[in-house]
């Protein structure tokens, strides 16, 4: 288990980990998800103990890695962004030397770096050398390094990038049968994969660490903005009048729809009543036939963009927004736009 | 730190460098040992080696330049120093690879005493404790090239900054001619010594006050040995200076005849104190 307690790493003027505390238990897969830039590959660098941090404490299983950093390293695997590699070695000789690196007892060397070439698919290229080989297999290269001896904690940055769909997914189970008996904490900005394989999330923006949560409780915190989309056959007018007296509407707003005669309305809700009866009532009183009515509910992207937008605008920087976005419909993408404008006021 | 000095000898010879450097290095003293012990007849081995000392200028950079240079750069240093190996083994396993292959360089000379002795009369004495003190002074070279390409990414700076300091240094007894010895110079050339401490010490531990402090304290001294005309004054800073002419010792092996033990004992702690220090740099760069 590792805990971290207020770290923070300065670069000169530039504060790149902002007192960054949490606890990364065992037997459970953490996801380190934030904006490019925000800090987690600094941070994974620190608990790993290539860096050394400006203030703050990393204590692995309870050692402390600054004070006897041989023995607390000892519980660790790690794969860089850039996996560690030489070019002129084959694949068998780096994982020779790993794993007397690692200090893995002569007799067991062979049969564990064995078994981590097995879990990475890497047998058959065990001859050929580093330099010649496609980046993918690359990257398995610098996984087997890490599993390499099934360290306790395994840490891993951006593992799969770079990977194709197949490998992506044998990863993932690769990670998944891990996690039985290994704390595993992999930083990542692809959304989709931190939600479908992380038992906990935490989110990091410019340097401090702004939610650490389950996926599912972080999609619960969007609750209360939830938003309703339907589809009408009615009036603009009517459709606002009639509507606008239902309670635990925060915000209501009509458009023209797709198909001639219909409108496009977005509601907001406010509070946890449900209130799609109300508005099946009201409508079928009125007469205006409901063609559709959809629940968006947060999704883990939303959680993401506001959390990190929000750190962006208290620092007031410019920065690009994460390009990540699964392919969403149009009237998703509407109701979150809404979504967005509310909270500013 | 012996999985780190393995893969790198191994390196060394599965790249060309290894092969390449003691290939070179023996062409040429081959040429030497023919001119000098067999066209000319000179019968120490010893000579030659005095004469091939500039060698080191041009190879020893070569050898050196990617043992730190080249780490940084690949990002490969990640890997060494997550892992639970400190940096002191890290830094002692590429340094005994970097004298692994210039030992093996030298094997070869091993024989020449016999060869030499077989055509009239040698010494093996001479020429093997020459050998040893050349061996040395190659390891002391290879330290500064070791902590000069711990200070860059770049190979090729490594490599044009180790040959510049080891031109300086072999060219140090012909600078020290150029030093005056009154004691008016001596004092200048002091206090401008002194003011590099300073400056080191002050880039190395950001403290102004021991920089400072430690500039007081010497200016001090020099004024006060100025003024009170102390005898050490007089041709002080060229005394002070050729204590680095490393490469005196070997001179003294070589053409001299002159095993200088305390010359060995100081090339030793000069390799310690290069790999303090490299080890230092490398730390260093965590905390930064």
């Amino acid at each position: 288990m590792i805990e971290v307690k207020n770290l923070v790493k300065r670069y000169g003027s530039h504060t790149a980990v902002d007192h960054l505390s949490f606890t990364v238990e065992k037997g459970q897969i953490y996801g380190f998800l934030g904006p490019n830039g925000a800090g987690k590959s600094t941070t994974m660098n620190i608990m790993t103990g290539y860096l050394a941090p400006t203030e703050g404490e990393v204590r692995i299983n309870g050692i402390d890695l600054l004070e006897e950093p041989d023995e607390a390293k000892k519980y660790i695997g790690y794969l860089p962004e850039m996996p560690p590699l030489y070019p002129e070695m084959t694949v068998w000789e780096y994982m020779e030397f790993c794993a007397e690196l690692k200090k893995i007892p002569r007799k067991k060397r062979r049969e564990e770096i064995l078994s981590a070439m097995e879990l990475t698919k890497l047998e058959d290229r065990k001859n050929s050398l580093i330099r010649n080989l496609s980046k993918g297999y690359k990257q398995r290269v610098g996984l087997a390094q890490a599993v390499l001896g099934l360290p306790e904690i395994i840490i891993l940055d951006e593992p799969t990038v770079g990977l194709d769909p197949m490998q992506i997914i044998e990863i993932r189970d690769l990670i998944r049968s891990l996690a039985k008996n290994h704390t595993i904490l992999l930083s990542s900005h692809i959304l989709s994969e931190v939600s479908a394989v992380c038992d906990k999330i935490m989110i990091i923006s410019q340097g401090k660490l702004v939610a650490n949560d389950t996926p599912q409780r972080l999609e619960q915190t969007m609750k209360g903005v939830a938003t309703l989309n339907l589809e009408i056959r009615a009036d603009k007018k009517a459709v606002q009048r009639q509507l606008q007296s239902i309670r635990g509407i925060r915000h209501l707003s009509v458009k023209e729809g797709e198909e001639e005669g219909t409108v496009f309305v977005t509601i907001e809700e406010e509070g946890e009543e449900d209130i799609r009866e109300a508005l099946f009532y009201a409508c079928a009183n009125a007469k205006m036939p409901i063609l559709s009515m959809q629940s968006v509910k947060a999704t883990l992207e939303d959680v993401f963009l506001e959390l990190t937008s929000e750190t962006k605008k208290e620092d007031q920087r410019v920065e690009e927004s994460p390009q990540e976005a699964s392919p969403e419909e149009f009237k998703e993408t509407e109701a979150m736009e809404e979504e967005e404008d509310v909270r500013d006021l | 730190m012996f999985a780190i000095y393995k893969r790198e000898v191994k390196s060394y010879f599965d790249t060309m460098i290894g092969w390449v450097f003691i290939a070179f290095l023996m062409v040429v003293t081959g040429i030497y040992m023919y001119v000098y012990n067999f066209y000319y007849g000179f019968p120490y081995f010893g000579y030659t080696l005095y004469g091939i000392e500039f060698l080191y200028m041009i190879f020893i950079p070569i050898l050196t330049m990617r043992s730190m240079a080249e780490e940084r750069k690949g990002k490969t240093d990640q890997l060494l120093l997550t892992s639970p190996v400190s940096a002191t083994q890290i830094v002692l396993g590429k340094f005994f690879a970097m004298a692994t292959v210039l030992a093996l360089a030298l094997v070869p000379f091993f024989f020449t005493p016999i060869l030499i002795s077989s055509y009239g009369n040698g010494s093996y004495l001479i020429d093997y404790s020459t050998m040893l003190t050349f061996f040395l002074l190659g390891c002391v070279y290879i330290g500064i090239g070791m902590l000069i390409s711990s200070l860059t990414e770049s190979q090729i700076i490594a490599a044009v900054g180790t040959f510049v300091v080891l031109l300086l240094l072999h060219l140090w007894p012909s600078l020290m001619n150029l030093l005056p010895t009154s004691s008016a110079s001596t004092a200048i050339g002091m206090a401008l010594l002194l003011a590099l401490v300073c400056l080191v010490l002050h880039s190395m531990t950001k403290n102004i006050i021991l920089a400072l402090g430690v500039g007081i304290i010497g200016i001090l001294a020099i004024v006060i040995s100025y003024l009170t005309q102390a005898e050490w004054m007089d041709g002080g800073l060229v005394t002070l200076m050729s204590q680095l002419e490393l490469a005196a010792v070997l001179t003294d092996a070589g053409y001299n005849y002159i095993l200088d033990v305390s010359g060995l004992i100081l090339y030793l702690s000069l390799i310690f104190l290069m790999i303090f220090v490299t080890v230092q740099m490398m730390c260093k760069r965590r905390w930064s």
